[in-house]
């Protein structure tokens, strides 16, 4: 018994062995909180709305993502014969896999120590990968996400899967621009490319959301893109497509593309939560934020994980109140907001963080920067004769009615 | 001489269409992000409406609609007189009436005196039936009515054809919260 009790503890002080069980651990707590992100999404909506939501099954509906669940599963998975199989049966899987594995690199809850190991023993860091890279293969990851959406509509052999799966290309390049525009101004500024070093440093000065807010709403608007999800969505919009890219999928692999969704959705929320919101840490006001944010023990480390979840709630739960709020751009509305007004800005902000750099300036220089920006693009746009998305350029009201 | 009739009109023209056009956005709504936050602070401020919530939604098998019981239409009934006997007089009114072509009706000679033919048989498909009340507005003994009653269930087809003394059967259920209008009107 002693020896088996030995044994964990060896596993559990080494590194590699570590980050194997933390991997296993967080697929699991993915999994959950994505089946439970769906239950809060409907009851958000539902709330919007002066509606319940679910509320039957369980109390409070708490058991919906279970009913669920075994409703997907027990669905009959039909695999249409005009479709391309090997594709067909790849596109699900590979989303969500790509979902799913650019949570690897997020720091969840910093560095620490067992109570059993030595006082001298090298911390152990509680991170599925610890990438040099890390930030270059959460953009790589980023954009692997549409390969996903564009096989699946591609092996559909469907027009509507297939104009979706176009929609989905073209916002996903348009937006990955702004997106790697806002997460290069973050390297910018921190010299890193390693999110724990960047969490580090947002320890030692202040959380990079105060010098680069600007850059944090662009990382957010490109992420609801990226995730496909409103105002964005037009890959799926099931007014127009019917279901889009996942028109022609049922049961399990439509589920997955569900979870797809909300996976991104998660990773994107660290990923924000990591470069601009000082991932696991507490603002240094807050109560108990000395034990959270500078401790080595295992009860440190729990809860930062604690506290970098619930940073990713709050994020997860903007995402919703953005979906149910506002209504899908037209698909040439969503290219005017990418290229004439994100881009744009974006390219200001990084010119904005090369000049703070190479001038060697106080890098509160950049939050005055990012004022001056979103000032001038406001005057830009309250200037202009029609609004950033364009106008709809219809016939006169008087020339549409039909005459008998 | 009558005057003469008013010259057709040339060409048919619509007047009663009204030209909407939309506004110019002012420079607020240009910026579309206050927009944006705008409906942001709308949405949430109905999320925490807690009791605009528990007013509106009705939790519907434990909580129930209260209806016009006059002149709901819901599940059949064929009413009974002052004596129980079934009111109909097979006169194949509402058969007739029916756009829905489903009620079906077979007369026989009545065992009473005071009229001449009742139904041996009287079925409605409630499942085919679009509830529009033609049949109760065609009965001139006011026999068959529709009541309050909208919880229509059945696990088959064939359970949601109902006979006569299931009908009649509504009407022992329902004659408390709807009694029959006016008295039968009998020497048919």
């Amino acid at each position: 018994m002693q020896n088996l009790i030995d044994w964990a503890k060896s596993i559990l002080s080494d590194q590699f062995s570590f980050s194997m069980l933390l991997m296993l651990a967080s697929i699991g707590v993915i999994m959950t909180a994505v089946a439970y992100c769906i239950l809060l999404e409907r009851k958000i909506s539902a709330w919007m709305q002066d509606r319940f939501g679910p509320n039957r099954v369980g109390p409070l509906g708490l058991l919906q993502p279970m009913a669920d669940g075994v409703k997907f599963l027990l669905k009959e998975d039909i695999i249409p014969r005009h479709v391309d199989r090997a594709l067909f049966l790849l596109a699900p899987w590979l989303i969500f896999v790509v979902a799913m594995i650019g949570f690897a690199v997020l720091p969840i809850g910093g560095n620490f120590r067992w109570s059993w190991m030595a006082a001298d023993a090298p911390l152990l860091q509680c991170q599925v990968a610890s990438v040099d890279i890390g930030l270059l293969y959460m953009v790589a990851i980023a954009s692997l996400g549409v390969y996903g959406v564009v096989l699946g509509a591609w092996a559909s052999n469907n027009k509507y899967s297939f104009y979706g799966g176009m929609r989905a290309a073209a916002q996903m390049l348009s937006y990955e621009v702004p997106l790697g525009m806002a997460i290069l101004t973050v390297i910018l500024a921190t010299g890193e490319l390693r999110l724990e070093h960047i969490v580090a440093k947002q320890a030692a000065g202040p959380w990079i959301v105060l010098y680069h807010p600007v850059a944090a709403l662009l990382l957010f608007i490109a992420a609801l893109a990226e995730a496909n999800r409103m105002p964005f969505d037009l890959a799926e919009s099931e007014q127009e497509l019917i279901g889009g890219y996942h028109t022609e999928y049922s049961a399990m692999k439509l589920a997955l593309f569900f979870l797809a969704e909300y996976a991104h959705m998660l990773t994107t929320s660290g990923l924000m939560t990591a470069l601009f919101f000082g991932g696991y840490l507490l603002p240094p006001w807050f109560p108990g934020a000395a034990f959270v944010n500078s401790e080595t023990t295992a009860l440190a480390m729990i809860a930062r994980s604690l506290v970098f979840g619930g940073k990713i709630a709050l994020f997860i739960s903007l995402y919703m109140a953005v979906r149910w709020t506002i209504p899908r751009f037209r698909f040439d509305q969503l290219m005017r907001v990418a290229w004439k007004g994100l881009v744009p800005i974006s390219m200001a902000l990084v010119a904005l963080q090369g000049v703070i750099v190479y001038l060697q300036v106080s890098q509160w220089w950049a939050t005055a920067g990012n004022a001056a920006i979103i000032l001038g693009a406001l005057i830009v746009a309250a200037s202009g004769r029609k609004p950033i998305t364009g106008r709809q350029q219809s016939l006169p009201a008087k020339a549409m009615v039909t005459r008998g | 001489m009558s005057e003469p009739p008013p010259p057709l009109r040339p060409h048919w023209t619509q007047t009663d269409v009204i030209n909407v056009d939309q506004s110019e956005l002012t420079a607020l709504e240009r910026l579309y992000l206050p927009q944006v936050f705008a409906g942001l602070g709308t949405t949430l401020r109905h999320m925490f409406k807690r009791k605009l919530r528990t007013q509106t939604v009705v939790q519907y098998p434990e909580e129930k609609r209260t209806l016009r019981k006059e002149n709901y239409r819901g599940v059949h009934r064929l009413n009974r007189d002052e004596q129980g006997r079934v009111a109909c007089v097979a006169c194949f009114m509402c058969e007739t009436a029916c756009p829905a072509h489903c009620i079906h009706i077979e007369g026989a000679e009545s065992p009473w005196p005071d009229r001449e033919k009742y139904p041996i048989k009287f079925d409605i498909d409630e499942l085919r039936c679009i509830y529009c009340g033609m049949c109760e507005e065609a009965c001139p003994v006011d026999a068959i009515e529709l009541t309050p009653e909208y919880h229509l269930v059945g696990g088959s087809r064939e359970e949601m054809i109902f006979d006569k003394e299931k009908l009649l059967m509504v009407f022992d259920r329902t004659k408390a919260e709807k009694p029959r209008k006016n008295p039968a009107v009998t020497g048919y």
